[in-house]
């Protein structure tokens, strides 16, 4: 039973894993840039969800979708676009530094002390099917998560500026000389990049409430790591290993020993070496041949 | 000929001064200035060490902090006396309870055993380039800080290693500029160049017989050595270390450092290693209030947010670093 239980939760939380894997991916794809401030979106939906508490739900969920996106927008005009055409390392060490920025701003603002989020909180409760515990957060995650991968999927496969993010994706320069415009995409990569964080802020706060400066850090770092696991090259395959990230977050710890589960994140970054050293393209990846990336 | 021979002896000879320059400056400052002081001059061997693998290579490594770690506790637990150890850290290994050494030895065996830790993981990890091996060099990060915190036979676990004997400013200078030659000399080689040759281009450098494996493995391998060795300097500098003062923070830290003096220079490495530092120690007395002509008193946790400010500032106003990634040079006249 606890194999069904685990199986209920790791879905769950696989969704949330899946949702920031995108997000994270979807830039990259078309700036060739890991964003690690994007914990940073979400802590910030978090925030807005807690100085809302008293507000309506649907008030709050609003306020906190229009707060993500400008501050991704933000992100994006001020910090990414100087550095478009910089090294990928400078880049990269970009985002870190906006990241610990934001950090500081979120403690000095509001405090290490975190602040409670109080909206859709009763959707903790659970029902009781025999032994099993479904909590309706898992279901409204797993069923949030499908939506918004599928609306994506339409989005990117149906629609103009999905063809042009498509198109920014395989082959930026390629891309700007067919006359796609390539601040408009990035913009709109940016924008979605933020509607997915805005989410998961609101998932995520009613699974674990207490908004502290660097609550979106380790979901970042992980789901990362799951997308890189995964493939980073396909969004697809980014999703499967943020995905699978979350699942195993859900399983390793239920079937680790208890005496060793302080050993438990060198067992995951143990496996997490093994993969890359062994597929360093990607679990999912397809075996053809990738352009050399220099980093 | 005699050119280059010039232009060598001033690359190597500003970094050397400059340190030189500021442990002279620090020394003559009161107590608190001087644990600064001390402090930036071990950050400048954490960055060159760092640079002798990112600088050469121009791949990312996040792991680096994991042999800055290793050195800094086997150094500080190598020179507290047998019967401390015995009292306080009762779990421990036998060989490492009973064994005692003095702090340039303990410093030697660091660097040794940081060399070693970056053999065992470079090896497989040398193959990986771009994003993968950033992941997994912080993989290799986040497993060396589980061990470190947990293992109560190697290290006191989650306490802090305390009671480690400190050292005076003048220490960390020689440790710094040991660390400088060594990374200048490891530059100017054959291997040096080779390195640097696969950095520019990958293909066209394994085209003309270089092994690029090879060629990072080593560089990993002398980086983690000086890591190594800059961590034992780090436990002497604080006389105490816990498992969070060499995880992710650090690495982030003296990443930013390198990457804002310079990424491909090693007066890029010092310069960025010091400026920070500086910023750094600054910030925190202006948050205690500090007279500079008229009394300035920052609010608390400024400090944190103008580092931060900084460092991305500089990054989008100038990606290739403070020294655009260039030794310093004579002016040369033209011919």
């Amino acid at each position: 039973m606890t194999f069904l239980q685990s199986l209920i939760d790791g879905i769950g939380l696989g969704a949330v894993y899946a949702v920031v894997a995108v997000g994270i991916g979807l830039v990259f794809g078309v700036m060739r840039l890991v964003n690690f401030a994007y914990g940073e979106l979400i802590t910030a939906g978090g925030y807005t969800l807690a100085l809302l508490s008293g507000a309506p739900a649907i008030v709050a969920i609003i306020v906190c979708f229009a707060v993500v996106v400008t501050l991704a927008l933000i992100q994006e005009r001020v910090a990414f676009r100087p550095l478009r055409g910089a090294s990928p390392a400078t880049m990269l060490i970009a985002t870190f530094a906006v990241s610990f920025l934001l950090q500081n701003v979120y403690l000095l603002i509001f405090g290490s002390r975190g602040s409670t989020v109080g909206t859709l909180g009763q959707l903790n409760q659970a029902i009781a099917i025999g032994s099993l515990r479904i909590r309706y957060i898992t279901i409204v995650a797993a069923v949030a998560g499908a939506a918004l991968l599928g609306g994506l999927t339409f989005v990117l496969n149906r629609t103009m500026i999905g063809l042009q993010l498509r198109a920014a994706a395989a082959d930026l320069r390629t891309a700007r000389t067919l006359g796609v415009r390539a601040d408009r995409v990035i913009t709109a990569a940016f924008a979605i990049s933020g509607l997915l964080a805005a989410s998961v802020a609101i998932l995520l706060t009613v699974q674990s409430p207490l908004v502290t400066p660097d609550y979106g850090v380790s979901i970042t770092i992980f789901a990362l790591i799951g997308v890189v696991v995964g493939g980073l090259d396909r969004l697809l395959t980014a999703s499967l290993g943020g995905f699978a990230i979350g699942f195993a977050q859900a399983f390793v710890g239920d079937l680790l020993p208890s005496s060793g589960s302080q050993y438990l994140p060198s067992v995951v970054y143990g496996l997490v070496v093994l993969i890359l050293v062994l597929r360093p393209s990607g679990l999912f990846a397809s075996r053809r041949v990738t352009a050399a990336e220099r980093v | 000929m005699r050119g280059r021979r010039v232009d060598n002896l001033v690359a190597l000879a500003a970094p050397l001064l400059l340190v030189v320059a500021v442990a002279a400056l620090g020394s003559q400052l009161n107590p608190v200035r001087q644990l600064e002081f001390g402090d930036a001059l071990v950050s400048v061997s954490i960055v060159v060490a760092l640079y002798v693998f990112v600088g050469n290579s121009g791949v990312l490594s996040f792991g680096h902090i994991s042999f800055v770690a290793v050195g800094a506790y086997l150094s500080g637990i190598l020179t507290l006396e047998v019967e401390q150890k015995n009292l306080i850290l009762p779990t421990m290994f036998a060989f490492l309870r009973n064994s005692h050494t003095g702090t340039p030895v303990s410093l030697l065996l660091a660097a040794a055993v940081g060399a070693v830790f970056a053999l065992i993981a470079g090896g497989p990890l040398m193959r990986l380039s771009g994003l993968p091996a950033g992941i997994a060099t912080f993989a290799v990060l986040g497993i060396t800080t589980n061990i470190i915190s947990y293992w109560d036979k190697i290290g006191p676990g989650v306490t802090a290693l305390s009671l480690v004997p400190t050292n005076g400013i003048w220490v960390f200078m020689v440790g710094a500029l040991i660390a400088i030659a060594v990374a200048f000399a490891y530059q100017l080689s054959p291997f040096g160049r080779k390195l640097r040759a696969t950095r520019e281009d990958p293909l066209a450098a394994q085209a003309s017989g270089i092994h690029v494996h090879r060629q990072r493995l080593y560089a990993f391998v002398l980086s983690g050595a000086l890591a190594g060795f800059a961590g034992g300097l780090l436990v002497h500098e604080l006389g105490s270390i816990t498992p969070d003062q060499v995880s992710v923070e650090l690495t982030f830290t003296t990443l930013a450092m390198l990457v804002v003096g310079g990424v491909s220079s090693l007066f890029g490495a010092v310069l960025g290693a010091l400026l920070i530092s500086g910023l750094n120690s600054f910030l925190a007395d202006a948050e205690q209030g500090v007279n500079i002509g008229f009394q300035l008193t920052l609010p608390t946790g400024t400090r944190l947010v103008t580092i931060g400010a900084v460092m991305a500032l500089v990054l989008i106003l100038r990606p290739s670093g403070l020294t655009g990634g260039r030794e310093v040079r004579l002016p040369r006249r033209r011919t």
